[in-house]
């Protein structure tokens, strides 16, 4: 509980947005634990080189290099490793492994300036996409193929709807150039490169509205590619996904 | 201005942990003196006794050759980094729409004249080091540097002269390759393969061309510089550049063979 | 003075990278006014469109990297003083060393032109990721601006690549007798192992600015996959190429980069801290060891900028590893510099006081390094502020002072006179807090989530425009302190004006300093009455009560008279 509450303190001293992952809180606590040992290193150091300078002149210079030197590398070495094999441990729980097979797919892809996303639809599967039918202005910005069997139910919105509480596989694309899909809320970011398709899996915990950002470059309109992540209890999700659903066949 | 400096300890001198860790330099250990046989004009002249950079032609070939170890080294980087493109891109594969793998890489077929030419350029390397070697063949170098004739500077004139030829003909070569693939409409732009072959073969080439340049500056140099030291360090610099140009073809030439 | 003499080059480069810092400071002052009032149209120009804002972007990158970190205290500093510190009258190629000035004076130029040709400058940053620096559709600036970026900075490789054969055979052939390796000061390593990384890293930037060019415009894609849809256009790449070549073959020259900018300004400190303390440096030879590390290491560890770019995650786990192992000799670094100053009561002019300063920024500015060497913590900081605020404190904040240190230190030297001590200080203390204002709030917006590059914060909808807003009254104040600490420096330029102007002179060697530039015929360009330069002891000999001190040019006397 008091844990939580200084958490809860951190967080807000640091001033870091809101959490609705469920992996965010572990890399909150692992964030803020660096951010604070990095203040102690910064306000140490600083106290040490004015105590240093201000001392009255010493009748010899230091001369235990084993002491001065080694000691607190090997101090600094252990913490580094420390929380190395920490950030580490949590690293490969992100993305070592792929996403559970139940987990909802969504693909983003990125455009010059747009976000899209796109729902496999009743069958699950993804429609083939081709350049050369891209679109935008016809409403088919992905290039979807319609004489695709896969694509017909396939349906493509500019809001990211998510469920609470259920894992998400988004396959991140890019049209163009390199952008970076960022979630801050999520405690996510990743680049969508160009002829890549990259797997990233996470689980939205909170419901609520969040930021979808671009963090990477990628024009003179980057700073408004932004989208909206919409997190929703699970029947709402459904209800939604039924609609868009119904749009489709109609 | 600094006084008198008094040394911490003049006491006598214990080897103890202390000693170790303090760095101190007394001044006791001076660097070695330099080898004192590095010549001079005679009656008591020493290059030794000259300031550093000025010590004779053995010091500023030494020099020139570190200089130019250092710009090959880092030229080598560049055709690492170029190479380590070439594998990238050759083993890059995408799926197409459809879900079908296309592979776009098309090995070129190297030319078979690639083969002359890396003969030639054997053959070449082993002329200019015969011109390097005789500008420092001791007997001969003598004579020239009391002023008795030109024998050194003459011979290694024809042995450069025929590296010229040679390095020439090498290039030759490479046009009459680019000719054969570009007769088989293989050109730059046709596919990836091909984007390094040519790639690799031009900037090798254009290093060649500086390397035809430095030849044609050497041979020049060796009629008219009247200096033998300056001639000795034109001819050797231009030659073990040259020579690193032939080590880098061999290596770029069993990449494009064997390694499509 | 010959045009092809290293000292008069040294000054004409510092002349040219003080041109470009101006520009760079007033890029990025318009920057941040920008960020804090968007909708402020700038007097005779009306508002900043998004575009302009990446070009002045792209622009204080490259301006401030390539022309002011990278060739103020290699080339600019290194030609004035490392001959005379290793006790050479002449730099090993000195024709080379001109060309190379040159080189780098046309790649300049041609830089400042490219906001003047059609389309405006290049708006894809310093980094130059394609497709969009590969593509001129891509933006507004990516045509023939672009163009100008690549020329610029080929040129300036090619420059560098001649400065840096030139230094290293310097620094191996011309020492004087008796300076030996391990008595070269670490000034001259900073410069020794800064060299020595620019070789590989710039040959490999070569390289991949030849690719770019290629795809630019021979039809290639090295870095291109098989189809992209641009601006609405198809565009097809035989070659099937990957982005992330770019990224890789970037970094690797990237990283180094950004070491060679600091290793000088690293080894400078580490002499005047020892030569005001009167001691010496602390655990020297673990320095120089120290430093050959982090130039190994430096180009060990390019991926950590990549650990969110698509890299598999097996290596961005192999990168963290490397990039915290950096963090040691770092970190030893530090522990040396407060051990030499601790206990020995410093006189406290204002070359020490920038030597001080750039540990303080050094350690500021690193300490952010480890948290961002973490993959998974890099998932949310990357290319947010908080990597700005990071790079600013130790790569630009602590470069700039090791510039200033060096002109305080050196001044003397070179002009013969002592800059103003009380502007000094004035100077001192307005830019440590002017720098500390300025970035150490930027960590926090960026923890807050705020983007790099973003061209503004409001009039975006939704939840991400409440994200960024929350920003600003924090971006305000960060404006604040960046025009405070561009005004600081005004006190800078008086200080040098009133001085250059000033008839008295100071004393031959007014530190009392150790190192060979200082001998009394070091920097004369005639000394030939003089006898040859001789080391005969290490730098930073001092007496135990700093009193008295043994300069590296003197022989060594047996002491006499009583004891």
């Amino acid at each position: 509980m008091l844990l939580m509450q200084a958490a809860t303190l951190g967080q807000r001293f640091w001033r870091l947005p809101a959490d609705a992952a469920a992996h965010g809180p572990a890399l909150d606590r692992h964030l803020l634990l660096n951010l604070w040992i990095v203040l102690a290193l910064l306000a140490l150091a600083h106290v040490l080189l004015m105590v240093g300078v201000a001392r009255r002149r010493a009748h010899t210079p230091p001369r235990r290099q084993a002491l001065i030197e080694f000691l607190p590398l090997a101090g600094l070495a252990l913490l580094f490793a420390f929380l190395s094999a920490h950030a580490e441990a949590l690293w490969q729980t992100a993305r070592y492994t792929g996403a559970d097979p139940a987990a909802l797919q969504v693909e983003v892809t990125g455009m010059q300036f747009a976000w899209y996303f796109r729902y496999p639809g009743a069958d699950a599967i993804f429609g083939v996409t081709k350049p050369e039918l891209v679109a935008p202005g016809e409403g088919n910005p992905l290039g979807l193929d319609s004489t695709d069997a896969h694509s017909a139910d396939d349906f493509v919105s500019s809001q990211l709807v998510l469920p609470a509480g259920r894992q998400v596989d988004l396959r991140l694309r890019s049209q163009d150039v390199i952008h970076g899909f960022s979630v801050p809320e999520m405690r996510l970011k990743q680049n969508a490169v160009p002829g890549q398709t990259i797997h990233i899996h996470f689980t939205p915990t909170t419901p609520g509205s969040y930021a979808i950002l671009c963090s990477q470059l990628c024009g003179l309109g980057h700073y408004r590619m932004a989208a909206t992540l919409r997190v929703v209890a699970e029947p709402d999700f459904e209800a939604w996904l039924a609609q868009h659903n119904a749009g489709v066949e109609r | 201005m600094p006084a008198i400096f008094t040394p911490p300890r003049t006491g006598p001198h214990r080897k103890d942990s202390r000693d170790k860790l303090g760095e101190g330099d007394h001044g006791a250990g001076r660097q070695p003196p330099p080898d004192k046989r590095t010549g001079g004009n005679g009656d008591g002249d020493n290059w030794n006794d000259r300031p550093v950079g000025s010590r004779g032609p053995r010091e500023r070939l030494t020099q020139t050759r570190i200089g130019l170890g250092s710009a090959l080294a880092g030229d080598l980087m560049f055709f690492v980094a170029l190479i380590s493109a070439f594998f990238v891109t050759k083993s890059n594969g995408h799926f197409n729409p459809y879900g079908e793998y296309i592979y776009a890489w098309l090995p070129t077929t190297i030319p078979k004249i690639l083969w002359a030419n890396t003969v030639v350029l054997l053959l070449s390397s082993a002329t200019a080091e015969m011109a390097r070697r005789s500008m420092f063949r001791e007997h001969d170098v003598m004579d020239e540097w009391f002023g008795l004739g030109r024998p050194t500077s003459r011979r290694a004139s024809i042995w450069l002269a025929a590296t010229l030829l040679l390095g020439m003909s090498f290039l030759a070569g490479q046009w009459n390759a680019w000719q054969q693939l570009a007769a088989q409409h293989v050109f730059f732009r046709s596919n990836p393969s091909s984007h390094f072959f040519y790639l690799i073969t031009v900037t090798h080439a254009l290093h060649l061309f500086l390397g035809l340049a430095a030849l044609v500056a050497a041979l020049a140099v060796l009629r008219a510089s009247r200096q033998f030291a300056t001639r000795q360090i034109f001819v050797d610099t231009t030659v073990w550049y040259w020579h690193a140009m032939g080590a880098l073809w061999i290596f770029l030439f069993v990449l494009l063979e064997f390694f499509q | 003075m010959k045009l092809t003499h290293h000292r008069t080059l040294g000054f004409a480069y510092l002349t040219l990278s003080a041109a470009a810092l101006v520009a760079g400071v007033l890029l990025s002052l318009l920057m941040r006014l920008h960020l804090a009032w968007p909708d402020w149209p700038l007097p005779l120009h009306g508002p900043v469109l998004p575009e302009e804002y990446l070009g002045l972007v792209t622009l204080h990158g490259t301006l401030m990297l390539f022309f002011v970190l990278t060739i103020a205290p290699l080339w600019g500093f290194g030609n004035l003083i490392l001959p005379a510190q290793i006790g050479s009258r002449r730099m090993a190629f000195p024709l080379l060393n001109a060309t190379a000035f040159w080189t780098t004076v046309a790649a300049l130029l041609t830089l400042l032109a490219s906001p003047f040709v059609a389309g405006g400058s290049p708006i894809s940053g310093w980094t130059a990721y394609p497709p969009l620096s590969a593509i001129a559709a891509a933006g507004p600036g990516q045509a023939a601006g672009m163009d100008m970026w690549l020329a610029s900075i080929a040129l300036f490789g090619l420059a560098t690549f001649m400065s840096a054969v030139n230094m290293l055979t310097t620094i191996v052939c011309l020492r004087c007798d008796g300076m030996a390796w391990h008595r070269l000061p670490l000034t001259v390593w900073g410069w020794f192992t800064a060299a020595l990384l620019s070789l590989p890293a710039f040959a490999v930037l070569l390289a991949a600015l030849l690719l770019l060019f290629c795809d630019r415009h021979l039809g290639t894609g090295f870095f291109l996959p098989a189809t992209l849809v641009v601006n609405g256009a198809l565009a097809h790449s035989p070659t099937n190429g990957s982005p992330l070549l770019w990224l890789h073959l970037f970094w690797f020259f990237g990283h180094p980069e950004v070491y060679i900018a600091i290793l000088p300004g690293m080894g400078l400190t580490s002499m005047v801290l020892a030569n005001f303390a009167r001691r010496r440096v602390f655990a020297y030879r673990l320095m120089i060891a120290v430093m050959l590390a982090i130039g190994v290491l430096g180009i060990l560890v390019w991926g950590h900028h990549m650990f969110v770019a698509g890299l598999s995650p097996f290596a961005g786990s192999a990168f963290a590893i490397s990039t915290m192992a950096i963090a040691l000799p770092a970190s030893a670094e530090v522990l040396s510099w407060i051990a030499t100053v601790w206990g020995s009561r410093p006189r406290l002019p204002t070359a020490m006081l920038f030597a001080l300063g750039f540990v303080s920024l050094f350690i500021a500015g690193g300490l952010t390094g480890p948290i961002l060497a973490q993959p998974i913590l890099d998932q949310y900081l990357h290319n947010t502020f908080f990597v700005v605020a990071h790079f600013h404190l130790i790569m630009a904040m602590a470069g700039i002072f090791g510039l200033f240190l060096a002109t305080y230190y050196w001044f003397p030297l070179l002009t013969g006179r002592t800059l103003n001590e009380r502007l000094g200080r004035l100077h001192f203390a307005g830019t440590i807090i002017g720098a500390y204002a300025t970035f150490l709030p930027m960590h926090l917006t960026g923890l807050a989530g705020e983007p790099r590059q973003y061209a503004q914060l409001t009039g975006i909808a939704g939840p991400a425009g409440a994200l960024l807003a929350g920003t600003m009254p924090l971006q305000r104040f960060i404006t604040y302190a960046a025009i405070f600490l561009a005004v600081a420096q005004i006190t800078f330029f008086a200080n040098l004006w009133t001085t250059l102007r000033s008839r008295t002179r100071c004393s031959q060697n007014p530190w009392d300093a150790t190192t060979m530039e200082w001998a009394p015929e070091a920097l004369d360009p005639i000394a030939t009455e003089y006898p040859e330069p001789q080391t005969h002891v290490a730098p930073c000999e001092y007496s135990l009560d700093g009193a008295n001190f043994h300069p590296q040019w003197l022989p060594f006397t047996q002491p006499e008279g009583p004891e």
